[in-house]
């Protein structure tokens, strides 16, 4: 069987913060971030990838460079086969109707003066979709399709929920009918309850209408259920990406394993090894030599090879790739 | 004064009290409106400002003469205040009440519009510094440090000086377009914060461009800091626009403002304090109702007390 082409293709992505120059932007640039350095992957159509990390290890950066929010520095970024970061102006706000995000603060995200309606109405028209009678149809099914009745059109976002903030922040991603979703840690900051509700609307639309996701989170459990590949970021670089089943049952990079034993199991008897990281993860402004994860691995192996030669990421079991120079002797 | 000025006097002030009551009734729905009333001198403030305002409106009405006619200008010159002349007469022997009512009109107007012209320029300077950022950010943000060092009233005095005298139209756009400095970075400030937040990349990915997300999405977020110091800034103006005029360089006379009315009874202030002190007392008290309303108005709008 041939693997159908990857909807989303993203080779080598690299985003540097540079520190702000001082007057007229003629000063010395001060020390630099590296937010995303040489990120790859692919999704096929109307698969999930999870994209994993903790605050700070460029997810979000990541995503949003997809989508042009940030402008990347480097690297391609292909969404069905067109080239993104050379899109002008024009092109660009015509692919916008491809790719779309939910974003993690259901209070942020929402423009506080508007109602829903209104929100809903402004991409519609901005695409040239749909006025009048007909867009209110739209929006009436769009905000039916998330769980929430049409009634709810006239509401402000502070008369909302969290949950139901994010399902009208999801009905916005959808109005421009969008083939690519990236959700941006779309249920981080809700109850867990109103959580698995949300993942479970997220699972159906994407059932319903062939989407393709980027699922960021900073936690495994959350992708576990909903992601057919995941990758795990650290300091900006993938450090390793398998398919969910072989990355959950083994995965070969410490940091990964560490992540892994950090989900909490509902069964108190069970045995669990915790591993537990030493120490914070340290600045994308100085990043450690050779192996960014080196100072917090817990790999009994970890030598001076480790502290001065970058791990490449490759295959290191069928599927399955990871950064470390003992993935095949995993913890 | 006859039966129909005072009649009508009366129903500016009766209009002023019912402007304040709904007023009232309308801001109680929300916590923002109860804020504004808990405020002590918001409805007295608020009452001054409508009742001046519908004076302006109502002037043919309220005002028995017309504010240029001198009526006597050999016996009554510098009346004291009596039934006939409510409030005197000036040295040229017209009626202060009349111009009075007429000054508002240009006083009020003045200010109003002369803020307009302000608060819009502000507006466009400090969000296009504060959304693009960058090398346009730096050199408008200069614009505004050589604005703000600048003496305005001097600038003023060398407009005037070149063009002897000034139509009102242009003192309007004068001290409107001396005047927006200090709002382009208030907006600034409320664009650079506003512009970080989600639901403006949620807009730019949907395909907004920067006039939509700056008209649609930061400025209406932006709004309430920027009606404050619209408000506050009036009362700033309309003290402007009277110094000009007093010193001869604002409204030229015989047009009836409330500053040049000070100069034209200036010179007699022994004998008939009236003319030049009536004018002096509604510029303070509009000031202080304008300062007054935008106080409250600061701690009913101020984002950090709007329960989210």
């Amino acid at each position: 069987m041939i693997a159908p082409p990857p909807l989303v293709a993203v080779q080598d992505l690299v985003k540097h913060f540079a520190g702000e120059r001082g007057w007229f932007g003629l000063g010395q640039p001060r020390a630099v971030v590296r937010a995303v350095d040489g990120v790859s992957f692919e999704i096929p159509p109307a698969q999930t990838l999870g994209l994993v990390g903790e605050s700070g290890s460029g997810k979000t950066t990541t995503g949003r460079a997809i989508l042009r929010l940030v402008e990347p520095d480097r690297g391609r970024v292909t969404v069905d086969g067109l080239d993104v970061l050379t899109l002008g102006p024009r092109e660009l706000r015509a692919l916008r109707r491809r790719m779309q995000i939910v974003f993690q603060d259901p209070y942020g995200s929402l423009n506080p003066r508007m109602t829903v309606r209104q929100m809903l109405a402004e991409p519609l028209a901005i695409h040239r979709i749909a006025t009048g009678p007909d867009a209110e149809r739209r929006i009436a099914a769009l905000l039916e399709e998330v769980g929430l009745d049409p009634g709810f059109g006239r509401s402000y976002p502070h008369e909302l929920s969290g949950g139901q903030r994010q399902r009208v922040g999801i009905a916005r991603a959808l109005s421009v009918e969008p083939q690519f979703l990236v959700l941006d840690e779309p249920v981080s900051a809700l109850d867990v309850s109103v959580q698995a509700q949300v993942l479970n609307l997220l699972a159906e639309l994407q059932q319903r209408r062939r989407l393709t996701y980027l699922f960021i989170a900073h936690d495994l459990a959350v992708v576990k259920h909903i992601a057919d590949e995941v990758a795990v970021m650290y300091l900006g670089k993938i450090v390793e990406r398998a398919p969910a089943l072989a990355l959950y049952a083994a995965p070969r990079h410490p940091y990964t394993t560490s992540l892994l034993s950090a989900v909490p199991v509902p069964d108190p008897t069970a045995q669990r090894n915790r591993i537990v990281l030493s120490g914070d993860v340290p600045s994308p402004m100085h990043p450690p030599p050779g192996c960014p994860f080196h100072p917090r691995c817990p790999h009994p192996k970890k030598n001076d090879r480790c502290r001065t030669e970058p791990p490449a990421l490759r295959a290191v079991a069928p599927g399955q790739l990871a950064a470390c120079h003992f993935a095949e002797e995993p913890l | 004064m006859n039966i129909w000025n005072w009649v009508a006097l009366g129903g500016a002030a009766v209009a002023a009290l019912l402007v304040v009551a709904v007023v009232r009734r309308r801001a109680s729905a929300s916590a923002s409106g109860r804020r504004f009333f808990r405020h002590p001198t918001a409805a007295p403030g608020l009452f001054v400002l409508a009742f001046f305002v519908t004076v302006a409106v109502a002037a043919p009405l309220v005002a028995p003469y017309k504010p240029y006619q001198q009526i006597d200008i050999v016996h009554l010159q510098n009346r004291s205040p009596s039934t006939r002349n409510v409030l005197g007469t000036d040295p040229f022997s017209r009626d202060v009440w009349s111009r009075l009512a007429y000054g508002a009109r240009i006083s009020l107007g003045i200010g109003a519009l002369a803020m307009l012209v302000a608060v819009t320029i502000g507006g466009a300077v400090g969000a296009t510094a504060g959304y693009f950022r960058g090398w346009m950010d730096a050199a408008l943000m200069r614009l505004v440090d050589v604005g703000l060092a600048m003496p305005r009233i001097f600038a003023m005095l060398v407009v005037v000086a070149l063009w002897d005298h000034i139509a009102v139209p242009v003192l309007v756009l004068l001290i409107g377009l001396t005047g927006w400095f200090a709002t382009s970075r208030l907006v600034r400030a409320e664009v650079l914060s506003l512009r970080e937040r989600d639901f403006v990349a949620a807009a730019r990915a949907l395909g907004a461009g920067p006039g939509r997300v700056i008209g649609r999405h930061v400025l209406p977020n932006a709004a309430a800091p920027i009606i404050v110091s619209a408000a506050l800034g009036i009362g700033n103006v309309m003290l402007l626009e009277a110094g000009l005029s007093f010193l001869g360089m604002g409204v030229p006379s015989p047009a009836p403002s409330w500053g040049n009315m000070i100069a034209d009874g200036w010179p007699k202030i022994a004998v008939a304090p009236w003319s030049a002190t009536f004018p002096g007392l509604a510029i303070s008290l509009v000031v202080m109702a304008l300062n007054a309303v935008g106080d409250a108005l600061r701690d009913a709008l101020d984002p950090r007390k709007e329960a989210v």
